[in-house]
């Protein structure tokens, strides 16, 4: 009669992990539809800014308050999940507290005490990080790609916190051996008495519904991710291992774009000479990004990252002076179309058929691209190394040099560039003018 | 004054110690003219053998990179390499970080490998050999506030020469609420310095300058002639002229030597 919760807990497991692992393959066939660029170089500094930014949190603590809070919930998760390990294990045998013989009173609850006390800190950084969200007026959370589905969003996981890290806790108060025991009950000794009127029978059903909610709520939560702009805390690691370790000011050359002007600068090119016999007839490369697929999978992979945190926008020189451009929906329209992308895909067997749509102009528009200054803010306060100004860029490039839709006084400027060296219209030959004037 | 050039140079056998880039705000706008002759000055009074590309030089594509013409760019920096490779050049100073930071992070994949130096950068060293000296009692106490350059700071992580020099200079440094890697930019990069901005409810130099004015300075420093035409404007705007200038290091430090 036992072996049915085990069994339905088993199932429960296969279907959540499942399910993950389902989704997770989406997400990752989705990143492998960019371009690809080599971030393998260098493997030793990688490793080292993965230590240091995404399990170091070095850049959150650049914002003292919220990097302070945002540790407290991240050390948390990360141990208060060791004791997931546990409720696993006991779920598929049927035990219960299986850890503790092996592990000792003493030791068991000093962890558990630790657990405990995680929990209650993580409950309160939660509470405080909701009121940052819905009560404080801090002007990043209330921009306008902040509103509907983002904001609920970001609602959404904060309850689900609190509503674990509650479960957590209740588990433990009305497990009654354990705090008979009172080793390691820190925290649920105090929410214990508000059970202590109910009968033993009362006091169990409640533990097991709690352990229940508890471990479903994980695995449902696992499963939101997915969904939700709450990646981050899995794909940081990636994203900031992958990360551009080059100066910020160095844009990549286009190598396609070099062949064709060393073509035109060789004086021994013939221009009209046929392809050679046999050569591979050259598709010229389409310049720049109009969609999700010309773009690199690192910028996809930081397009899954981003969790709207909103730093970059709440630094973005455009954002500030009221301009359309925000980097953080740069991110979120690449990541909205990407996804578009990819359902399209899944409905389709797995080919994508043209929907008309792209991501220049049905997302992000060219008033948007041409409010960026390229001063590299966004990039500079990332927490978890995304690069909003690469998408930028590469669009830009597209505009200019697939539509020639530059606005025109910099068309302007690049006549000037090509016809006197100069973005504005001054004679090259007067160019050392200024050593004879004063 | 003795500006020489790469061609005179040669014509007389010579290799000089380093290129003096101008880039065409040095070399064609007014304010930043007079940054280039304050540069050239003190050039002179460390005795530096320089020479510049004068009717050689051209653009050397960054805002034509950064407004999306990859090919005009590369068209430029070809054409720019073959000149500087053609006269065996090694070491290059300018006073303008976007050309700073195109030279030195996108010329090399196009064959064009220089040592290439911020002017700060320059003089640090200058004062470091003990060719230069910076006179502190001219400028003393006077209350100075530095803008960060964006392709000078963030983009190149070059934040402590231009501050080193300033407090060379005996003067009194605070620094904006926003500074060093969080230093709001002026609004011109990225080829905004060209074109009008987009809709918006402020102008960005407008609130850099309100940042600047925070600090309350009788100087705004910069080390870009982009970023000194935006403060200048920002400046006026502001109806400060009076009380606040806007100077590159380079003039300051002319200032103060009595060059």
């Amino acid at each position: 009669m036992n072996y049915i919760s085990n069994v339905l807990f088993g199932v429960l497991l296969i279907i959540g992990i499942g399910f993950f692992v389902n989704n997770i393959q989406k997400i990752f066939r989705n990143i492998k539809l960019g371009k690809s660029i080599n971030r393998n170089d260098n493997k030793l500094q990688r490793l080292k800014n993965m230590a240091m930014i995404a399990l170091g949190q070095s850049k959150m603590v650049k914002r003292p308050f919220s990097g302070f809070l945002h540790i407290i919930v991240y050390v948390g998760f990360v141990i208060i999940n060791i004791e997931v390990l546990e409720i696993v294990v006991d779920g598929l045998l049927g035990t219960h507290r299986i850890f503790q013989p092996y592990l000792g009173n003493a030791f068991y609850g000093f962890l558990i005490g630790v657990f405990e006390v995680l929990a209650a800190l993580v409950f309160i950084a939660v509470v405080l990080f909701w009121l940052r969200r819905n009560v404080s007026n801090i002007k990043r959370f209330l921009s306008k790609e902040m509103t509907g589905w983002p904001k609920r969003d970001g609602n959404l996981i904060l309850y689900f916190e609190m509503v674990l890290m509650s479960l957590f806790i209740i588990m433990n108060a009305t497990d009654t051996a354990f705090q008979e025991a009172g080793v390691g009950n820190v925290v649920s000794q105090l929410v214990a008495p508000i059970f202590e009127s109910y009968s033993s029978e009362t006091i169990h059903t409640i533990e097991r519904t709690a352990w229940w909610i508890h471990i479903t709520g994980i695995l449902v939560f696992l499963n939101y991710l997915f969904y939700s702009k709450h990646l981050h805390i899995l794909l940081a690691f990636p994203n900031t291992y992958f990360g551009n370790l080059k100066p910020k000011g160095q844009f990549p050359n286009s190598e396609a774009v070099t062949k064709e002007v060393q073509l035109m600068m060789d004086p021994s090119a013939d221009p009209y000479a046929m392809p050679e016999e046999g050569a591979e007839e050259d598709v010229p490369e389409k310049f720049g990004a109009s969609d999700v697929a010309d773009l690199s999978w690192v910028q996809l992979l930081n397009a899954y990252t981003c969790t709207e945190c909103g730093r970059c926008t709440s630094a973005c020189p455009a954002s500030l002076t009221g301009k359309e451009l925000s980097p953080r929906n740069i991110m979120m329209k690449t990541r909205d179309r990407l996804e578009e992308v990819g359902r399209n895909i899944d409905d389709n067997n797995g080919t994508f058929k043209d929907d008309g749509k792209q991501l220049l102009n049905d997302y992000i528009t060219p008033e948007e691209l041409w409010a960026c200054t390229s001063c590299n803010a966004c990039v500079e306060e990332c927490p978890v190394s995304i690069d909003p100004l690469s998408i930028i860029m590469d669009m830009r490039k597209y505009l200019v040099m697939e539509q020639s839709a530059a606005p025109q006084e910099l068309n302007m400027m690049m006549t000037n560039v090509e016809n006197n060296g100069a973005p504005w219209q001054y004679n090259q030959q007067d160019r050392l003018n200024w050593a004879n004037e004063e | 004054m003795n500006v020489p050039t790469m061609a005179d140079m040669m014509a007389q056998g010579k290799q000089p110690e380093v290129l003096f880039w101008v880039g065409a705000a040095g070399s064609y706008d007014d304010r930043a003219k007079k940054i280039s002759r304050a540069f050239v000055k003190i050039l002179h009074a460390a005795s530096v053998d320089f020479a510049v590309l004068g009717t050689e030089e051209s653009s050397t594509g960054d805002a034509a990179k950064r407004a999306g013409n990859e090919f005009l760019f590369q068209m430029q920096a070809l054409m720019n390499i073959e000149v500087l490779n053609g006269y065996e050049v090694k070491k290059i100073v300018t006073c303008d970080p976007h050309s700073f930071n195109t030279l030195k992070n996108e010329y090399p994949s196009l064959g064009g490998k220089y040592e290439v130096f911020h002017h700060t950068q320059f003089i640090q060293h200058l004062i470091s050999e003990g060719r230069l000296e910076i006179d502190n009692t001219t400028l003393k106490g006077k209350r100075v506030t530095f803008h960060d350059p964006c392709y000078l700071g963030r983009a190149n992580e070059v934040y402590e020469s231009p501050r080193d020099l300033i407090r060379r200079l005996g003067v009194n440094l605070t620094e904006m609420k926003r500074h060093k890697g969080t230093a709001l930019c002026c609004g011109a990069g990225g080829a905004q310095m060209f074109k009008d901005a987009e809709k918006g409810d402020k102008e960005i130099n407008i609130l850099r300058t309100e940042d600047a004015l925070e600090a309350k300075p009788q100087i705004i420093a910069t080390g870009c002639p982009y970023c000194n035409t935006m403060m200048t404007d920002g400046i006026k705007f502001k109806e400060k002229e009076t009380e606040v200038v806007v100077k590159d290091i380079a003039e300051l430090i002319s200032e103060a030597n009595g060059l």
